[in-house]
Parts: C-alpha cells; structure tokens; sequence
C-alpha cells in the first residue's frame, strides 16, 4: 500500500485512512512486557511482567505499578520512560481537581484527561505518540472499574484485559474463566495463572508485580512476600 | 459608602430537620435611590442546591453566571450534580482567583447533602468559607440579621415551622436597614420539594 510514504509525519492521514505513527506506537505496546486486568464483584486487580535485563537489577527499586490517587492505580504495557511522563501528569491532573472541588476525582474524569493528553500528542508538530497502553484501575462511588488507555487515546472500560506480548493467548484464558461474580481473592488467582501461561521461566514474588483495590478503597502493591504467598495457594 | 452597600442586601439561609430554607430581600439601589423591588438574589444551582449573592449586583450576576457555567460542564462530564460541599469549594476557589481584584460579593450556599443531610456555608468577597450548623447572613443587614436570628433559632424545625421562623427574622432585620428590604424571597428545601415564596413587608 501506499502507507509507507505517509508514515514519517504523525500529523498526516495515510490513504486509508489511518494514522501510521499510532499503528506503529501500539506495535512498542504489543513487544512489551505482558500486563493484565481483572475487575470483580467487589475490586480490581492488575498485574504485570518485571522481567529485568540482567540479575546485577536491584529488582525492589523498580516499581512498574503505580498509584495515581489513593484510589486509582495504573500499569503499562510499552515503553517505560513514557509511562512515567504519563503518571506524572495524571498525578498532577488528579490533584488540581482535588484542590478545586476537595473531592477525590472520579475514576472515569481521571481516564478521560489522562486520554486527552495521549490524543494532544497525535495532532501536535514535533511530538510522537506514547509508546504505551495503560490499564487503569479504581474504586469509587460507582464500584469497581477498570479502564485501558491506548496510544491514541481512546480508552475502554474492560471486565478483564491484558496487554503486551502475551495478548491473545492470555485475553483467551481470560475469557474462559473470567465470571461476572468472581471474588477478589479469585481474581488475583486467576490473573497469576494467566500470567504464568506465556511466562519464560520461574515465576516468583521478584519477577512479577500484582495490585489490588478492595471495597476500602485503599490501592495496595502487594509485596514479595504477599505475592510468593498467593503463589503458594496456586500451586 | 462601602462598595458593598452600594446596592443594598439581605441573605440568609438557615437549617431545619432535614431541610432548609434560604431567603432574601428584594430591594435593588443605587446608594439610596429604590431601582427595583422585585430584584431576585438567589438563583436555583438544582433542585438540592441554592446559591445566594449579596453585595455588588453586577459582579454577583458576572459571580452567578460563571458558576452556572461551571456547573453545567460538570453535570456533563460528571453525569451528576455537585454536592452542596464541593460547590462551596468551587466558589471559594473561583472567589480567590479574584483576590487582589476581588468580586464585591457575598455568597450564601444552602443545599441538601450525602443523607438528605442540610448543609449551609457563607463566604467572604475572596473566598473564605464558613460553615454553619445553625444559619448564615449576608449583606447590608447582615448585623441586624445575626441578632434576629441567634434570638429565634431553634435546632431541628421542620419545614413550617422553619418558614415561620426565618421569614420573621428576615422582615424585622431589614426593617432596621435602609438600604434592603421591599418584601422577601424565601424558598423552603426538603428532600422532596421546593416551596418558593413571597413575603409582603414594610415596602420602604
């Protein structure tokens, strides 16, 4: 097709009418390390990949999860350094409407702007898009949810997703055994699972990252040791 | 004369048992010549939520108007309405904004928060707030309207009572204040309806 010679300029239509840089931008996504989400009845889990470049990595000082408020947390599928940029200002984001309304902001506003600063950087001159896909997830006054966010800004609320290199195999086990009632505690069993089926190697509390928000709200990263705990009861 | 007696006004809202009622007068001056006698100072946010402006009428309807405005977006974004507390925070933040070249105003907020449970709260022209769990006043008449009220306050009216109470309170603090008065505006909110009434005082 004729792609090729539109796909040096983001801000150029191909003659199909598709935006070259972002197809390209979700292929950094889909080389990346395997992420996933799964929302229950009462919370929702995230978790992804932490497979280092070599053993000399102090594995604790990287954190690939991260929180956003109290109550929104955030993983990514991409490029790592871009990541940070958009947790730093959805940080920022989801203070100042603190500091307008003094209400934790909605878990949907948050998705929303974090996805208009992803779009902003797919119709600007001289920027390329993220390099990521995130999945975001919550707890506030409408429940447990959870949210992908993609490179080119639009977003999507899922029941359970993954992201990354593992994507079809693990999005079909998700379906398999994803139910509509399923507990917390199951659906951290059920994402360890379906991380361990496209995982290279020995799983362990130090190469994979699990979070969970429960009905108190609170966004917890579960420890090393929380993590090899849960790895036990699957076993 | 202060810039905010330059039009003449009196607020207040007070609470009731799980209700309230927030009320003015309707005078409109310009220093001490009567404009208007059918000015109205508070303005409907939705249906649990009033908002009064008392002081400066041109920059309590520029006030008024940016809040409607923010308001709107919100329900829009939101899908819901703002709670009384974080509208109080919206103004108080929109008023600060302005600090050092303040909107003249004086605004009361009364609505019916999280439980059907009452909330008022008064700020001054850039934005500090306070909150009340008995009544807050505004305006030309503020002083008088303190002493009148603080005299016949009693926690927990219902809805007539409370109508009864505050209407004698706004009517005789005007009276002792030239530059409000002409009748009042009285709305009585509970979590089922709104009554909206006129009161017919001293016309001077």
């Amino acid at each position: 097709m004729g792609d090729s010679q539109y796909s040096f300029s983001l801000t150029t239509f191909s003659p199909s009418g598709k935006l070259v840089q972002i197809e390209h931008a979700l292929t950094a996504v889909g080389s990346g390390q395997t992420s996933l989400g799964i929302k229950a009845s009462n919370g929702v889990v995230i978790a992804t990949e932490k497979k280092l470049p070599s053993i000399l990595v102090d594995e604790a000082s990287v954190q690939k999860i991260q929180s956003l408020t109290p109550n929104i947390g955030v993983v990514y599928s991409g490029m790592g350094p871009d990541f940070r940029v958009l947790v730093r200002k959805s940080r920022k984001q989801a203070e100042q409407y603190h500091m307008l309304y003094k209400e934790q902001i909605p878990v949907t506003q948050l998705v929303r702007e974090t996805a208009a600063v992803m779009q902003e950087f797919t119709q600007s001159g001289g920027v390329r898009p993220f390099g990521v896909s995130l999945l975001v997830a919550g707890y506030d006054d409408k429940g447990p949810q959870l949210y992908q966010v993609d490179p080119s800004g639009s977003y999507f609320s899922w029941k359970a997703s993954a992201m990354g290199k593992n994507v079809s195999n693990a999005k079909t086990f998700l379906e398999k055994r994803y139910t509509d009632d399923v507990e917390l505690e199951d659906a951290v069993h059920t994402a360890i699972l379906t991380l361990k089926e496209g995982f290279e190697g020995q799983i362990s509390g130090k190469n994979i990252e699990i979070a969970t928000i429960g009905p108190e709200k609170i966004f917890k990263v579960l420890t090393p040791a929380e993590i090899d705990d849960y790895l036990g009861e699957v076993e | 004369m202060s810039i905010f007696e330059y039009n003449g006004s009196a607020l207040v809202a007070m609470v009731g048992k799980n209700c309230f009622a927030i009320a003015s007068d309707r005078r409109l001056g310009v220093q001490l010549q009567t404009i208007a006698t059918d000015f109205q100072r508070i303005s409907k946010v939705h249906d649990r939520l009033f908002i009064g402006l008392s002081g400066l009428a041109t920059d309590a309807q520029t006030l008024h108007q940016r809040l409607m405005f923010r308001h709107k977006l919100y329900q829009l974004r939101e899908e819901r309405d703002m709670k009384p507390e974080t509208f109080a925070s919206l103004v108080s933040a929109l008023l600060y904004e302005k600090r050092f070249g303040p909107y003249f105003c004086q605004p009361v907020i009364a609505g019916l928060s999280d439980g059907d449970k009452p909330f008022i709260c008064t700020t001054d022209s850039i934005g500090a707030k306070e909150l009340a769990k008995d009544f807050v006043v505004a305006g030309t008449a503020g002083d008088s309207l303190y002493g009148a009220c603080e005299a016949m306050f009693k926690p927990d009216m219902e809805p007539e009572e409370l109508f009864e109470t505050l209407s004698q309170a706004l009517l005789a603090s005007v009276d002792r204040d030239c530059l409000s008065g002409w009748g009042g505006h009285i709305y009585v909110v509970t979590p089922t309806e709104v009554k909206e009434c006129t009161l017919k005082g001293r016309m001077d």
